[in-house]
C-alpha cells in the first residue's frame, strides 16, 4: 500500500465518541472493545450485538464471464450458486497455499466477494493475475460502502422492523437486495461468524451511521450493544470458525484445517488444483479442539506433545467466556485427533495437561 | 492507598515505600487496559526482584503481560488473595489488590520513579 496511514470506517467517529478502544487492525482503526470482551461476548450469546465489519473487503464482479473467472480463481464450485445464494470458498496459490477464505455472493446481476481485510490486496491481485480471457470487471467497493453485522438470538427481531424484506424468507447463507431505514439500499445477508443467528448489511458508506443508530434503537428492547473485535474473536473461536492467520494460512492445507469440503477437485481446472489434489491424498495433520485443565491460555504457536513426542501446534487459544474454560484449537498428528486423547501443551515453558475435545466448542441451542 | 502518594514505573507498577519495605501493585490504568483478567503468577517469598526485570505475569482474555519490578529487593510477602482470585486486583488495585511486599535494597531507588503527576502525563500520552 502506498499510503500507510490507517483507514477509518464511516463509523469511526461514533466508535471513538462511544468508548470504543481503537486499535490498528489490518491497516484499519477498529474498536477492539467498548466495555469488556466477556461482557460483549455474552450480549451476543444472550441478546444481540452490532459489529462494524466495514474493514472486510467487498469486491463486486460483473460481466458475462464473471462466473468462469471466479471459478478459475476460487476452490469451491461457484457454478452451483443460484441467484441469492452465498458460498464459502478459498483462494489458493499454485502451490496449494491459501491466500484467503472468502464468501461468494451470487446476486441477481453479478457477484460479490467478501474477503478478509488483511488479505484484500492479495485477493485483488490474485484475480487480476488470472483475468486473461475473462470478459468481466472487478470493482473494489470496500472504501465506498460499509458493512454492519447484527448477531445473536434477537438479531432477526432487531433487524426486521427496519427492512422491507421478510427475514423469515431469507435462509442461512442467502442474500437479498432490499432497503433498510426507509430508503437506504442494502445487500442483506444471513451468514454470521459468531455461532449465532445473524445478518449482515452492506450499505453506502455515507448512510452507515444512520443505519447503525436505527439498529441501536430497534435493538434496545433486547439489550443491543456495539461489539468490538475482541469479542468477535472469542465468539468465532467458540464456534470453531477458522480465522485466516491462525487456522488458515499459506502453509496450512485446507484439508488439515477442516475446510477441504470447500475444495471441489472435480469441477474443472482452477488455480492450485494440482497441488491441492496432492494434499488431499497425503493428510499431514488435523484441526482439533483442546480443553486445558487449568486456567492458563495456550496461545498460537504453543507446542502440543504426548510423551515428549511433538504432535503439532496451537492455532488459537482463549478463555471461552460462554463455556468458562481455557480452550484451544490446534493442528496435530491425525493419529492423536480422537476426542478423549490426553496431551500436554507447552504454555510459556510450563507443561499444561489437556484433552482433545470435539469441535465446535459451542453450538447454539436449537429453538 | 492513595494513588497520588505512590511512585510508578513506566510499565505501570506502583510502589509505596515505608522504611526499607515496600508494597508493589499494578495501576488502575493498566488493569483497565487489560480487562477481563484470568490468572496471575507471582513470585514466592524469598525470591529476589531486580529493577526492570519481570517478576510475574498477568493473563487476560486478550493477552499475557509481564509484571516488572519497579525496584530491586527481596519478596517478604505475597498477596495470596489476588492469586486465588484475580478479580481482587481488577476491583481494588490500590488496596486489596496489592501484589507483593518486598524488602528493598535501597529505599532511595523509588524516588527515581515517576510521581503521580508524571505518570498521569505518561498514560495520557500513551492513549494517543
Amino acid at each position: 500500500m502506498a499510503d500507510s496511514s490507517p483507514l477509518k470506517t464511516p463509523l469511526f467517529d461514533w466508535h471513538e465518541a462511544n468508548g470504543g478502544r481503537m486499535v490498528d487492525f489490518a491497516g484499519w482503526l477498529m474498536p477492539v472493545q467498548y466495555t469488556s470482551i466477556v461482557e460483549e461476548h455474552q450480549k451476543v450469546r444472550n441478546g444481540v450485538g452490532l459489529f462494524d465489519v466495514s474493514h472486510m473487503g467487498r469486491l463486486a464482479f460483473d460481466g458475462p464471464k464473471a462466473l468462469p473467472w471466479i471459478n478459475t480463481v476460487a476452490t469451491n464450485d461457484a457454478a452451483k450458486l443460484e441467484p441469492g445464494k452465498i458460498q464459502y470458498s478459498l483462494l489458493a496459490n499454485d502451490l496449494g497455499g491459501l491466500i484467503d477464505d472468502i464468501l461468494v455472493y451470487r446476486l441477481d446481476k453479478g457477484y460479490y466477494v467478501v474477503c478478509n481485510a488483511s488479505n484484500r490486496d492479495r485477493v485483488v491481485a490474485q484475480f487480476a493475475e488470472h483475468q486473461e480471457g475473462f470478459k468481466a470487471t472487478l470493482a473494489d467497493k470496500t472504501l465506498e460502502t460499509a458493512m454492519i453485522a447484527v448477531q445473536g438470538p434477537s438479531a432477526a427481531a432487531t433487524l426486521q422492523p427496519l427492512v422491507n424484506v421478510p427475514l423469515d424468507g431469507l435462509k442461512y447463507y442467502h442474500v437479498v437486495a432490499g432497503r433498510v431505514s426507509g430508503e437506504v439500499e442494502a445487500l442483506i445477508s444471513r451468514t454470521g461468524y459468531t455461532g449465532e443467528d445473524g445478518f449482515e448489511l452492506i450499505v453506502p458508506g455515507p448512510e452507515a451511521l444512520k443505519v447503525w443508530l436505527a439498529l441501536l434503537d430497534s435493538g434496545s428492547a433486547f439489550g443491543v450493544a456495539p461489539i468490538g473485535l475482541g469479542a468477535r474473536d472469542t465468539l468465532r473461536f467458540e464456534a470453531a470458525m477458522p480465522l485466516y492467520g491462525h487456522e488458515l494460512s499459506d502453509s496450512i492445507d485446507p484439508f488439515a484445517a477442516g475446510v477441504g469440503w470447500a475444495v471441489k477437485l472435480d469441477k474443472g481446472d482452477f488455480v492450485g488444483a494440482e497441488a491441492l489434489k496432492q494434499q488431499q491424498q497425503n493428510p499431514g495433520s488435523k484441526r482439533i479442539g483442546l480443553k486445558l485443565d487449568g486456567k492458563r491460555i495456550a496461545r498460537q504457536g504453543a507446542t502440543v506433545t504426548s510423551d515428549d513426542r511433538t504432535l503439532g501446534t496451537v492455532t488459537s487459544g482463549t478463555f471461552a467466556p460462554t463455556l468458562q474454560q481455557s480452550l484451544a484449537m490446534a493442528l496435530i498428528d491425525p493419529e492423536f485427533a480422537k476426542p478423549g486423547t490426553k496431551v500436554v501443551v507447552d504454555v510459556r515453558g510450563k507443561a499444561e495437561p489437556a484433552e482433545v475435545v470435539p469441535l465446535p466448542f459451542y453450538k447454539r441451542p436449537k429453538v | 492507598m492513595d494513588p497520588k502518594n505512590l511512585r510508578y514505573a513506566p510499565t505501570h507498577e506502583w510502589i509505596d515505600v515505608e522504611g526499607d519495605t515496600a508494597v508493589v501493585g499494578l495501576s488502575k490504568f493498566a488493569v483497565d487496559q487489560l480487562t477481563d483478567l484470568l490468572t496471575i503468577d507471582l513470585p514466592k517469598v524469598g525470591d529476589r526482584l531486580t529493577a526492570g526485570k519481570s517478576f510475574g505475569e498477568v493473563e487476560s482474555v486478550k493477552s499475557v503481560n509481564d509484571l516488572y519490578a519497579p525496584v530491586s529487593g527481596e519478596v517478604v510477602e505475597v498477596n495470596q488473595a489476588v492469586v486465588d482470585d484475580v478479580q481482587v486486583l481488577s476491583e481494588d488495585p490500590y488496596a486489596k489488590g496489592w501484589l507483593v511486599k518486598i524488602k528493598v535494597d535501597d529505599p532511595a531507588d523509588a524516588g527515581k520513579l515517576l510521581d503521580h503527576a508524571a505518570y498521569e502525563t505518561k498514560i495520557a500520552e500513551d492513549e494517543h
